[in-house]
């Protein structure tokens, strides 16, 4: 047992100073490698943070939302309406939404009005996302002005800035009061922007719907499941982008470890050959190359994942910007809530260190297969 | 003792270029001695060298060491033989570049698990023998000629073996290191090493150290004689 764990310790010293030998050929292997599993990493962390953002999103969904459509047109929908829709059998609760939403032409950045339910506001002040507060340098007691469509330029005094729980959600929010938000987006009294409904068996959503589309024709109810299929749509409409990104990065992968597999040099060889011919089984020689490959694999893995952690939390996946320029124009600003799936790491470990470290192997296996004999002639 | 019968070596067998390098030879090599393969390049002397170090296997014949049969043992135990029972130096010394001569001297005896403190004073040992001590971390590629081979002769004994085969080892040397070289064998041989050298060079075979002189020709032995 302690012989062929000291047997094992010579091989990772030769495998190492072996390794430094060749410096540059390593270095840049281990570069490119990096970079593989950086990429790789950044849109596996990426993906899969939006997707944790959605799930917080859709917690809180309401069942159904009844907005109206005028010509096939969003338009505000008359507060009476809930009388309605309170009558159909199955409905708990009806309750009345104002939000809308605000470009910003000197951030050019869009926000979103909302007026709480349960938390009211006080009239003549907001609380604001984290990320208006960062993009506008408003905090707490500032006051930030937003013109009416009348044109006329309305402040508020900032009350509180929102917590991070989730930034993609909150981030471009503010909340503002029933009166000063009527005033701001022009909405007349006894209009919402829609109307939300909760329902007592969540089986009947869909026969609920029906029933509102039949008593409220000029309705558009939307049920909780559409919302999920739409997030779904525009997450996946970003995941697709991704893994267009993260096919080429296997791509170059496959290509790279394809290179390396069928590299090996006159020089490796020939070593190969002489540490055969001083008795070194062609087991030693497989052992060596395997820590040759798993040595370079794990640090190329390590510092990938670390770099793409870094990457995707902590500086906003700034590589992946131009990709996503038009959301970050919608967004003045977020930072994804730092989320890693477990799996997801073991898959790129499987997807990127197993296959190189058998890769190397497999052309030094067929140069240790070389007669020992073959450095003496 | 090392007994060969019969010894046939064809390289590219059943192709046009088939070649026979050694053509049935009987060779008896006493433990202790020294013995030298004599002969013109294309002979087979350093064919010879590798079956008789368990290197290659013949086409046919047997190889006994002492009095073992050894000829068809797997891959694995026959390194294991080469690696506790011979030391190689090579004609081109084939030591490995961009890594210490300490570290040349210890690579053959990686394999077996040694722990490596007692491996590592070894080979320090066998560096100090050989008065390479303050050359023990230097680079292979920063020796000299003498140097790089006083490496490989520690390498051939890193593993403590009883037989020393060496292939041309004076080839690439000039005179006064080809004498060096045969002091050091000297020394070896009153340590009760069994070494066996093939080579051309009238400095090794015109040596008062041979004891058995094999000449060969052609992939046969010409002449099978003790110099005493």
């Amino acid at each position: 047992m302690l012989q062929s764990i000291e047997r094992q310790r010579h091989l990772i010293d030769f495998t190492l100073s072996s390794l430094m030998r060749r410096k540059g050929k390593n270095f840049s292997v281990l570069f490119v490698y990096t970079l593989v599993v950086f990429l790789l990493a950044s849109v596996m962390f990426f993906t899969s943070a939006l997707r944790k953002e959605a799930h917080l999103v859709l917690t809180n969904a309401p069942e159904i939302i009844v907005q109206r459509s005028l010509s096939g047109r969003f338009s505000f929908i008359p507060v009476d309406y809930g009388k309605k829709l309170a009558d159909i059998r199955g409905v708990v609760s009806v309750r009345e939404r104002l939000w809308g939403y605000y470009y910003d032409p000197e951030f050019k950045a869009n926000y979103t009005f909302m007026v709480p339910e349960k938390l009211p506001v006080e009239q003549g002040t907001i609380a604001i996302g984290a990320g208006i507060s960062n993009t506008r340098h408003a905090y707490e007691g500032d006051i930030l002005s937003f013109t009416s469509p009348d044109g006329v330029l309305r402040s508020y005094t900032v009350k509180a800035v929102l917590p991070e729980e989730s930034q993609l959600v909150a981030a471009d929010i503010i909340l503002i009061s029933t009166e000063d938000y009527r005033v701001l987006s022009g909405i007349p009294p006894g209009h919402a922007t829609d109307l939300v409904l909760t329902v007592r068996n969540s089986k009947e959503i869909a026969t609920i719907a029906e029933k509102i589309k039949k008593i409220l024709p000029d309705s558009r109810p939307i049920i909780r499941d559409e919302i999920i299929r739409t997030y779904d749509a525009v997450f996946n409409w970003r995941s697709g982008i991704m893994i267009v990104i993260l096919c080429v990065a296997l791509l170059s992968f496959v290509i790279f470890a394809w290179d390396r597999a069928t590299g090996l040099s006159a020089e490796e060889k020939g070593e190969i050959g002489i540490l055969k011919a001083v008795g070194w089984e062609t087991s030693d020689v497989l052992l060596m190359k395997f820590w040759e490959g798993a040595a370079i694999s794990l640090t190329a893995f390590l510092a990938g994942v670390l770099l793409a952690y870094v990457h995707v939390f902590f500086t906003s996946s700034a590589l992946f910007l131009p990709v996503l320029k038009g959301w970050s124009t919608l967004y003045p600003d977020f930072r994804l809530v730092p989320f890693i799936d477990v799996n997801q790491v073991i898959t790129l470990f499987f997807l990127t260190v197993v296959p190189y470290t058998i890769t190397t192997i497999v052309p030094a296996w067929r140069a240790a297969t070389i007669d020992p004999d073959s450095v003496m002639r | 003792m090392i007994d060969i019968r019969s010894i046939r070596k064809v390289f590219n067998q059943g192709r046009p270029n088939e070649f026979t390098a050694i053509d049935g030879v009987d060779l008896t090599v006493q433990l202790g001695d020294v013995t030298v393969l004599k002969g013109p390049s294309g002979s087979g002397k350093t064919t010879l060298l590798t079956i008789l170090g368990c290197m290659a296997r013949p086409t046919s014949g047997r190889i006994f060491l002492l009095d073992r049969e050894i000829t068809s043992l797997p891959e694995r135990f026959l390194t294991e033989i080469r690696r506790q029972t011979f030391g190689f130096i090579f004609q081109r010394l084939n030591l490995i570049k961009g890594i210490s001569a300490l570290e040349n001297v210890m690579a053959p005896a990686y394999p077996a698990g040694e722990k490596f403190s007692s491996l590592r004073k070894r080979a320090l040992e066998l560096l100090d023998m050989f008065s390479l001590t303050h050359r023990a971390t230097a680079r292979i590629e920063w020796l000299s000629g003498g140097e790089a081979q006083r490496v490989a002769i520690a390498r051939a004994l890193v593993n403590n073996p009883s037989v020393i085969i060496a292939d041309e080892p004076t080839a690439h040397l000039d005179t006064r290191l080809s004498r060096e070289f045969m002091e050091i064998m000297k020394k070896l041989k009153e340590d009760g090493k069994t070494i066996i050298i093939a080579s051309h060079d009238p400095i090794v075979f015109d040596s008062d150290l041979a004891d058995a002189i094999v000449e060969m020709r052609d992939g046969k032995l010409v002449r099978v004689g003790a110099t005493r």
